[in-house]
């Protein structure tokens, strides 16, 4: 990057916001994303709305790309740096600006951490439901650039379902306001989501408005063992068809079983085959009553034990436990390479069973867990990316289990977004003309590409259209020309 | 050192998900990912790879870390944070790269290496406290001396009047039969400042049925100096009391600082690759048998004290007990005991004080930054007393008291379980009266 670049971006935000030593560039070179990185050219900490638009203006001007970032959780890529970019640096944007009692609603800067929001509000009796596995360092902003899920979504959506309104700077560098308190507003087109999960590709959040609702009475906290995955997975299946939504429906193999009580040392029975973590809430005897039908749906099911968490602390302890269980898995061997292949949750049971089948196929350790009640599965490699034919079969494998679950009519990712990690399989689950339609919208809005431009999909140029993938598509163009 | 290759095995495992960084105290400071244990991994790991040379803000980063662990505590992956980082600060020590390493290694290797030396600074010290200090400010020379100086001073806790290895024998045995021969290291800083602090842990051994050794030409256990990369002397002082504690056969190695039982827990390791297979026996013994104090006597089934403390008191976890040697309800569990204590958990209690050995007077600006997080902690607590294991805290926290002008006593967990074994008595005289003027206080 030109010096002249650098100087003029240290004039709007002041030099000592504008970092180019080799030691901060390789620092966010990387997100939480494994294989992935790229060394930026600057790191730039904006302060004010107004200095996001500046720095988006300058890059139309001397065509550089900018990066948004905030903790640099994201496990799809989303915010490792491309070439001739800079990242611009959120994390400082903490405060919480309003919390609105009386409509529900807080009002927070983008770098707010999602769990010490849930603290704030929950002082208030409130609740904000998303919490992604990284709730305790990520992001909203991040949470709002990535549509993040996490374990209550089954009950209580993700975060899309939670925004309100949002302050964005545009790629051009305008700064707009869309959406606000009213709960019914159908003023125009709906921009908010097409915002929500852009990735960073369209704006940059400076203001969130979050809907909030009351925090539910009382919770409960279930744990179920079984032999298999598969009683496992009928017991979720059961326990939806009884019409209960719990507020976290979660299951871990066997393989995640022993790295999270390496971790976290609970006591877990290291030879289940697999576990249900099962969180109720709302009133008391609702509560009760639920609980009680899921017991006995389990025992019905073939638990081998079941047991309800003792205090709130237990009940926090487990379910930290099963946020971390994608590093805990870690421990087994180095590189873990987290997915968030997802199918509608009748397909639970057959997916699980089919990504083993493909593990064992390829010969690598393929981990399970993930929001059973949801569909939203995880499976994870476990491999070392020092050796590089391992991660080739993973590679594989992986393409394997996406095309089934976009067979069954799943989707290549519920929560963790596409970015660079899976933009080639982005093309298998939409057909052309929804892929052009987002480009489309993303030509229009960032007509330079300055905004972490690359993510997602590649933007070819117009005219270029889809190459044919297969000898079918080949010897159809063919014959058009004969 | 030939070989100062970082194992590879140790930089990979990190999967930089992150979750260490709302734990980790620098990078709260200054929000910068290069402050923060992922990003110091990838800086090694790319020192490592040859694509980073050691460069001044490297060696920077390195130092700017407290090596408190607190990191290690949340990593769901397992990685050995302290290991890694203490691997890169010997790297840069031993390559000549460290610009403070003369400054350094004259005060590990004069200072610290010789208990004799140690001793002598600390009587001129004392000296110094009560009569040179007082002349020096009435001259007004500490306006020209050194800023660095004066904080040294200021930082310094009062010396004991009388080192503890200079009070207590080399063996004492408890009135009655012995149920546990156990070795004490009486340290550095325990030694010559909180030397009664030594004093309340070996009275509260023997009245565990301990018969306590205190070997005489023990050492510095060594940690200051493995922490800050000076592997060499480090292994050196560990050697020596390797073999003076293999002297006796004990039960086990007692300690009351958090940062020397939580090194010499690592002997077995640190002389993992020892040719003479004789010593590296007996390092890996040395660490198996070292506990910390309250640990120790937790595991015993320590004797409960009946007698009745009227106080409120809350609790500091050291960073090298908690994160290093997992150690947190011991400690609790110990306080607990003494009926009529009333124990508020303090808020953050793992967050680290900003001591970690010498850092406060090399960091100053950094540690006060972060002593003053823990002080606010530590006043919304109302306690009249904060109990802490280790005298780098010890000191850090008093000092932050003082300048924040309260008047709380800080104590080792042990010294309050000796007051109560003691009001049980009603024998001594002098710790029945700091129990009484804590009270006095009160009004």
């Amino acid at each position: 990057m030109d010096a002249k670049v650098i100087r003029r971006l240290e004039e709007i935000v002041g030099k000592e916001k504008v970092l180019t030593s080799i030691e901060n560039r390789i620092a966010y070179s990387y997100d939480a994303t494994p294989a992935l990185a790229g060394l930026p050219d600057a790191i730039v900490i904006p302060e004010t709305p107004e200095h996001v638009s500046q720095i988006l203006k300058l890059a139309n001007e001397e065509k550089f790309i900018v990066v948004p970032r905030g903790s640099g959780t994201g496990l799809s890529g989303g915010s490792v740096p491309s070439s001739n970019s800079i990242v611009l640096l959120m994390n400082r944007w903490r405060k919480i600006l309003e919390i609105d009692k009386e409509n529900l609603t807080a009002l927070v800067e983008p770098g707010v951490i999602t769990a010490q929001l849930h603290q704030e509000v929950e002082k208030y009796g409130l609740f904000y439901p998303p919490d992604p596995g990284s709730m305790t360092i990520s992001t909203i902003g991040g949470n709002v650039a990535e549509n993040a899920g996490g374990l209550r979504g089954l009950k209580y959506g993700v975060t899309k379902n939670y925004v309100l309104g949002l302050e964005v700077v545009l790629p051009t560098g305008e700064i707009i306001n869309i959406g606000g308190k009213n709960v019914k507003d159908v003023a125009g087109y709906n921009l908010k989501d097409v915002l929500i999960g852009s990735e960073g590709t369209l704006g940059v959040f400076t203001k969130i408005l979050l809907k909030l609702i009351p925090k539910p009475q009382s919770s409960r906290t279930l744990l179920a063992f079984f032999n298999s995955i598969k009683e496992a997975g009928k017991t979720v299946a059961d326990i939806i068809a009884s019409h209960i939504t719990p507020a976290t429906l979660e299951f871990l193999d066997n393989t995640t079983i022993r790295c999270v009580e390496d971790y976290a040392r609970l006591g877990l029975p290291t030879n289940a085959g697999a576990l249900l973590l099962i969180e109720v809430d709302g009133h008391p005897a609702q509560v009760e009553e639920e609980s009680e039908k899921i017991e006995k749906i389990c025992v019905k099911n073939g638990a081998t034990d079941y047991k309800i968490a003792k205090s709130e602390n237990e009940a926090l302890k487990l379910k930290t436990a099963r946020r971390s269980a994608f590093a805990a898995l870690a421990r087994v061997k180095p590189t873990t390479i987290l997915e968030d292949a997802t199918v509608p949750r009748s397909f639970v049971p057959e997916m699980v069973e089919k990504i083993q089948e493909i593990a064992n196929k390829h010969q690598i350790i393929i981990g399970n867990f993930g929001h059973a009640g949801d569909g939203n599965l995880h499976p994870t490699a476990l491999t070392d990316e020092r050796d590089k034919e391992e991660m080739k079969k993973v590679e594989m494998a992986f393409e394997e289990i996406f095309d089934y679950a976009i067979k069954l009519g799943g989707t290549i990712t519920g929560e963790h977004g596409v970015g660079l990690a899976k933009k080639k399989f982005l093309e298998k689950q939409f057909a052309e003309p929804a892929i052009e339609f987002m480009r489309n919208i993303k030509r229009v809005l960032d007509p330079n590409g300055i905004l972490n431009t690359g993510k997602i999909f590649e933007l070819k140029p117009r005219c270029e259209g889809r190459l044919p993938s297969s000898r079918e598509q080949i010897e159809k163009y063919a014959n058009l020309w004969t | 050192m030939k070989d100062l290759k970082i194992p590879s095995d140790l930089i990979v495992q990190c999967m930089h998900c992150g979750m260490c960084l709302p734990v980790c105290p620098t990078y709260n400071l200054n929000f910068l990912e290069k402050s923060s244990p992922r990003g110091r991994i990838r800086l090694i790991k790319e020192v490592e790879d040859g694509a980073l040379p050691i460069t001044d803000d490297f060696i920077d980063e390195m130092y700017f870390c407290l090596d408190c662990q607190a990191c290690q505590t949340v990593c769901p992956a397992g990685v050995k944070y302290g290991k890694l980082v203490e691997s890169a600060r010997i790297k840069i020590f031993e390559l000549g790269f460290d610009r403070q390493a003369l400054v350094k290694k004259m005060i590990f290797r004069i200072v610290f290496a010789s208990k004799f030396v140690f001793k002598m600074i600390a009587r001129f010290v004392k000296l110094y406290q009560k009569s040179i200090s007082k002349f020096i400010r009435k001259i007004k020379i500490d306006r020209v001396l050194p800023e660095k100086l004066i904080r040294v001073e200021e930082l310094a806790p009062k010396i004991s009047d009388k080192f503890s290895d200079e009070i207590l024998p080399e063996i004492l045995k408890p009135n009655g039969e012995a149920k546990y021969k156990v070795g004490f290291l009486t340290g550095c800083f325990m030694n010559v400042m909180y030397s009664e602090i030594n004093i309340d842990s070996v009275e509260v051994l023997l009245e565990n049925m301990c018969e306590v050794y205190i070997p005489r030409n023990q050492a510095c256990c060594g940690s200051v100096m493995a922490h800050y990369g000076d592997i060499k002397i480090a292994k050196e002082l560990a050697k020596k009391n390797i073999i003076e504690f293999s002297k006796y056969k004990l039960d086990a190695i007692v300690v009351n600082s958090a940062g020397c039982g939580a090194f010499m827990k690592e002997y077995g390791e640190l002389f993992k690759d020892e040719k003479d297979e004789s010593l590296r026996e007996k390092a890996e013994n040395i660490s198996e048998i070292t506990k910390d104090i309250n640990e120790f006597l937790y595991e015993i089934g320590f004797k409960k004290p009946n007698a009745e403390l009227d106080l409120k008191v809350t609790y500091h976890d050291a960073c090298h007990l908690a994160h290093t040697q997992k150690i947190t309800s011991q400690p609790r569990e110990i306080i607990k005991s003494i009926p009529g204590v009333k124990f508020v958990e303090l808020n953050e209690s793992t967050w680290c004080c900003g001591s970690a050995g010498i850092y406060n007077i090399l960091r100053y600006e950094d540690s006060m930054k972060i002593l003053d997080r823990k002080i606010k902690n530590i006043l919304e607590t109302n306690a009249e007393i904060v109990l802490t294991a280790n005298p780098g805290c010890h000191a850090q926290i008093e000092y932050g008291l003082k300048k924040a002008g309260v008047n709380m006593k800080v104590m080792h967990p042990i010294s309050l379980l000796n007051i109560a074994y003691k009001m049980m008595k009603n024998l001594d005289k002098d710790l029945v009266e700091s129990y009484n003027e804590i009270l006095r206080n009160r009004d």
